[in-house]
């Protein structure tokens, strides 16, 4: 089992539901987040681009998070999620430095936080709190090894990217473009 | 009150209970440990409610945490509105309860030692304070004299007890800054305005036009699903916007139209489908009347003439209403929903109506579907006697068209100068802060000072209730019932709003309010329940459900009697106009001397060194109210002006950069404002998103933070067909150094 997250550019608009949805189902202090929206725009008035993402963590299957936490706290879960034991991380910030993406942040309460595609939810059979709220419709989610999953047929259907594949990370969030 | 009414700052008046903000989010983080991940509890509580956030009321899930708090708000998948998703504003709505800056008691405007003060005082008091007044103002001046502004879910009960005391002085500011030109537009065309959530058939369409409309940065949740939905389906997208919106930038043609000049490019669109005979023949022979006054009116209105006006290449215009043919009738020519922009908005939205007819467009899959509304029994209560005196004695011959009251109107009639018929003493404000609200704000407060008594009902401490008499808290829409939701849509339906929380602090539902003071007005009889929830589940029985079955399904659906969506193949409409026809031309508004077919007239332009103001919207922002949101703030808490680089070079200007902006009026913002230099406004304008730049200090996330276009608003092009206040007519210049300190630098 491979978990993945695929989020369509076409149809992202940026709204920050994701964002605000992740933060009331994860209790995420006011001022963090887990995830966020980028935008970026390309050309000159009147011939324009945009391209809006949703970005989150990228729960590589080569993690350097994982490689360089000094306490075994940062650890691959079931289906690749890459999640944070509270309990063993000393807030060291080790892994927030390693991450490409910028994905991970201080807790308050003194550990390193970041996505965990809702590991809460999907083991009870729910999307990550960002793709159940999301109005466009724009996250898919599921797991790779299941040709079937939301995930892997929107892979197979259209056109994609990662972020800094020069990172070699071998990312699991996917852009739809 | 003798002497001139000040404004009071609301000063924080702990009541203990509640920690303001952050504190709850750190506590239970019961779901998100990681290396225990716990079982979602099926024993959690949910209880239904619909969105106040926004006005598409959207229907959900308020969810309590073990603790018994509130945590989180999500969709139900039975809504309509929804579709089980919530946008940014309805998952944040948790923040409006807890939000620590919440209005606590009732407050009375007292003078102490020459200063004006607000102090606590009990309901009891507060009410009899008001009924009071209102009775005073009553026998002087007639009940006329009493004027209702107001907003939401909570306008029912606001209505009710200002029609039974005897005025009809009710205004919607949704209605006169908003969507009223488009209302009054489609009624004189089809006889039927487009509603609320409007009848837009976006999930069947294959051409979707937007002119100025930014579906995206607007969340109107369903229309914006249903675009997203048409985007996967390969539907083409027009978009017209001076900026390049977050909808143009998912569109295959974006019209970068030069503000102000819609109504040249919609004559241009029309002159093109008609003379390419592009337009649906039967649709039009059938179901319309006056095509061919409208194709001799629209003869010189071509691509060329409408690229003088609107910078617009002809061949652009040429293509674009090809590709509306080409999706004709399945094509939708947005009719907006914000119209209120250059003072001739009623017959701009015409002419985007006409263009729906043409393409055959209203009625059709793809276009605008009928909608079914669930009708509810309502209780007996006293008929309302007819007010002696009527709202358009204030303002004769004016705003003929108006089908609800002006609030601007009503504000101007407020000041005695302007005013030919009775005086207006009283204002009951609920739920809308006129200060942010109505353009032109030294004119409302001008106003202020003429009443002899304001009352402001709210959930925060808006500006407008630092001007009341008498402040009301009303609790927020998580903390209590309200009407049911019964507005039209694909299907008949009920949507239920319970209370997730008791009432926070010492504040009060809308129902408990104008009840008890219905009680002291001698106007029980009109609220002949004694609890909202009571009228709720006497209307749900008579509807063959109950509030019990309600609370654990939040909405109701209910079949369409007959299958009528769109209109049959052949079928004889009759349409609720004069003639029983689409009406391109309009005899109606011939009759009351406005022009019967839609003409393009120019709007002044801005003067050298000057930008045109265009506002809009942000996704996680709901006009002004949101902006104190601890959980809305935090994704977006300052709006920023979006300047052209062409002009940012010429002024120096660099993103980040604060500046002040003025107005042609030497208006000047009440702080600076961050530039954003970006490719996506066009030179000869600014944008800012409404909503910031409050300068009320008690609210204590938004004070300060951005820039207020309505503060630059002071120019108000007013709409003589129905009285709609046009504000993009205002033009504004950078301020480098904070005003009135450039000498002393």
């Amino acid at each position: 089992m491979r978990y993945a997250m695929a989020v369509d550019t076409k149809k992202c608009v940026g709204c920050s539901d994701c964002v605000v949805a992740c933060q009331t189902e994860n209790n995420v202090p006011i001022g963090f987040c887990r995830d966020w929206v980028v935008e970026t725009m390309a050309g000159s008035y009147p011939q324009l681009e945009i391209e809006i993402r949703s970005e989150r963590c990228n729960h590589c299957a080569n993690a350097p998070c994982v490689r360089c936490c000094p306490t075994g706290a940062s650890h691959f879960d079931t289906g690749g999620i890459i999640l944070v034991k509270q309990n063993k991380c000393i807030g060291c910030g080790a892994c927030i430095a390693s991450c490409p993406y910028d994905a991970r942040y201080p807790h308050p309460d003194g550990y390193v936080d970041k996505c965990t595609f809702c590991v809460q939810r999907i083991r009870n059979g729910m999307p990550p709190a960002c793709a159940a709220v999301c109005p466009t419709k724009c996250i898919y989610f599921g797991d790779l090894d299941d040709p079937n999953s939301d995930v892997s047929l929107v892979l197979k259907k259209r056109k994609f990217k990662t972020l800094i594949p020069e990172a070699g990370t071998d990312p699991k969030l996917y852009f739809l473009i | 009150m003798t002497s001139r009414r000040e404004f009071i700052k609301i000063t924080a008046l702990g009541v203990g209970a509640i920690a303001a903000g952050t504190g709850m989010y750190k506590a239970g983080r019961f779901f998100a440990l990681p290396d225990k991940p716990g079982k979602v509890d099926p024993d959690l509580t949910r209880t239904p409610t619909y969105c106040e956030v926004c006005f598409w009321k959207c229907a959900g899930w308020v969810y309590k945490n073990p603790e018994g708090r509130i945590w989180k708000i999500t969709g139900n998948e039975e809504d309509q509105h929804c579709n089980g998703r919530f946008c940014p504003r309805g998952t944040g709505g948790v923040g409006m309860y807890y939000d620590g800056d919440r209005l606590k008691n009732p407050l009375i405007r007292v003078e102490e030692r020459g200063k004006q003060v607000f102090r606590e005082a009990s309901w009891d008091e507060a009410l009899e304070h008001v009924a009071g007044k209102m009775k005073n103002i009553a026998s002087k001046y007639g009940p006329e004299s009493i004027a209702l502004f107001t907003h939401g879910s909570g306008s029912a009960n606001f209505t009710t007890l200002v029609k039974a005391f005897g005025s009809g002085n009710i205004a919607e500011p949704s209605y006169a800054q908003c969507r009223g030109p488009r209302d009054e537009a489609f009624f004189a065309t089809f006889g039927e305005e487009v509603y609320s959530p409007e009848v837009t058939d976006i999930r069947d369409t294959k051409c979707l036009v937007l002119i100025g409309s930014h579906i995206g940065e607007n969340m109107h949740n369903g229309q914006i699903q249903e675009m997203s939905d048409a985007i996967d389906k390969g539907t083409t997208i027009i978009t017209v916007d001076p900026r390049f919106s977050t909808a143009a930038g998912k569109s295959k043609y974006w019209l970068p139209i030069k503000p102000s000049t819609d109504l040249a490019l919609l004559l241009s669109w029309t002159h093109e489908i008609i003379y390419n005979e592009y337009y649906d023949r039967k649709y039009v022979e059938k179901y319309c009347t006056g095509f061919d006054k409208l194709k001799e009116h629209v003869k010189d209105f071509t691509p060329e003439w409408a690229y003088g006006i609107t910078t617009l290449k002809p061949d652009l215009i040429r293509k674009t209403a090809r590709e509306m043919a080409n999706a004709s009738p399945a094509v939708l020519v947005h009719p907006g929903r914000h119209v209120t922009w250059y003072g001739d908005d009623t017959q701009r939205i015409r002419a985007i109506a006409i263009l729906n007819a043409l393409l055959g467009s209203w009625g059709r899959r793809g276009g605008f579907y009928r909608p079914a509304k669930f009708s509810l029994a309502q209780p007996d209560i006293p008929k309302f006697s007819e007010p002696a005196r009527l709202a358009q004695d204030l303002f004769p011959g004016k705003y003929p068209v108006a089908s609800s009251a002006v609030s601007n109107a009503l504000i101007d009639a407020t000041i005695p100068e302007n005013n030919p018929g009775y005086p207006i003493k009283g204002w009951i404000v609920n739920a809308t802060n006129l200060l942010s609200t109505i353009p032109n704000i030294p004119n409302t407060l001008k106003a202020i000072q003429n009443l002899d008594l304001l009352v402001a009902v709210d959930t925060m401490p808006m500006e407008i209730t630092g001007w009341a008499d008498v402040v009301l808290p009303e609790c927020t829409y998580l903390e209590r019932y309200d009407a049911l939701r019964v507005a039209p849509h694909r299907k008949p339906a009920i949507a239920l709003r319970m209370p997730a929380a008791e009432p926070m602090n010492n504040s009060k539902p809308g129902y408990w309010i104008t009840r008890e003071l219905s009680k002291k007005l001698g106007l029980a009889s009109y609220f002949p329940f004694e609890k909202q929830e009571d009228l709720l589940d006497w209307q749900l029985k008579k509807a063959g459900t109950s509030l019990e079955e309600m609370k654990k399904s939040g909405v109701k659906t209910f079949e369409r009697e007959q299958d009528d969506l769109y209109f049959a193949e052949d079928e004889n409409v009759v349409f609720p106009t004069d003639s029983g026809k689409i009406e391109l031309y309009s005899g109606y508004f011939e009759q009351l001397g406005f022009d019967p077919l839609p003409k393009y007239y120019p709007h002044e332009e801005p003067p050298e060194g000057f930008y045109r103001l265009i506002y809009g919207r942000a996704p996680m922002h709901t006009f002004g109210r949101t902006t104190n949101n601890p959980n809305l703030a935090d994704l977006m808490d300052e709006n920023c002006v979006w300047v052209n680089p062409k002009v940012a070079n010429e002024w120096g200007l660099k993103t980040d950069q604060l500046v002040w902006l003025k107005n042609q009026d030497d208006a000047v913002t009440d702080f600076p404002v961050k530039v954003r230099v970006t490719e996506r406004i066009r030179w000869d304008s600014v944008y800012i998103v409404h909503g910031f730049g409050h300068t009320g200090k008690q609210l204590s996330r938004a004070y300060g933070k951005g820039a207020s276009d309505t503060r630059l608003i002071t120019r108000v092009l007013v709409d003589p067909v129905m009285g709609g206040t046009g504000m993009r007519g205002n033009f504004v210049t950078f301020l480098t150094r904070e005003p009135g300190k450039e000498v002393a630098s």
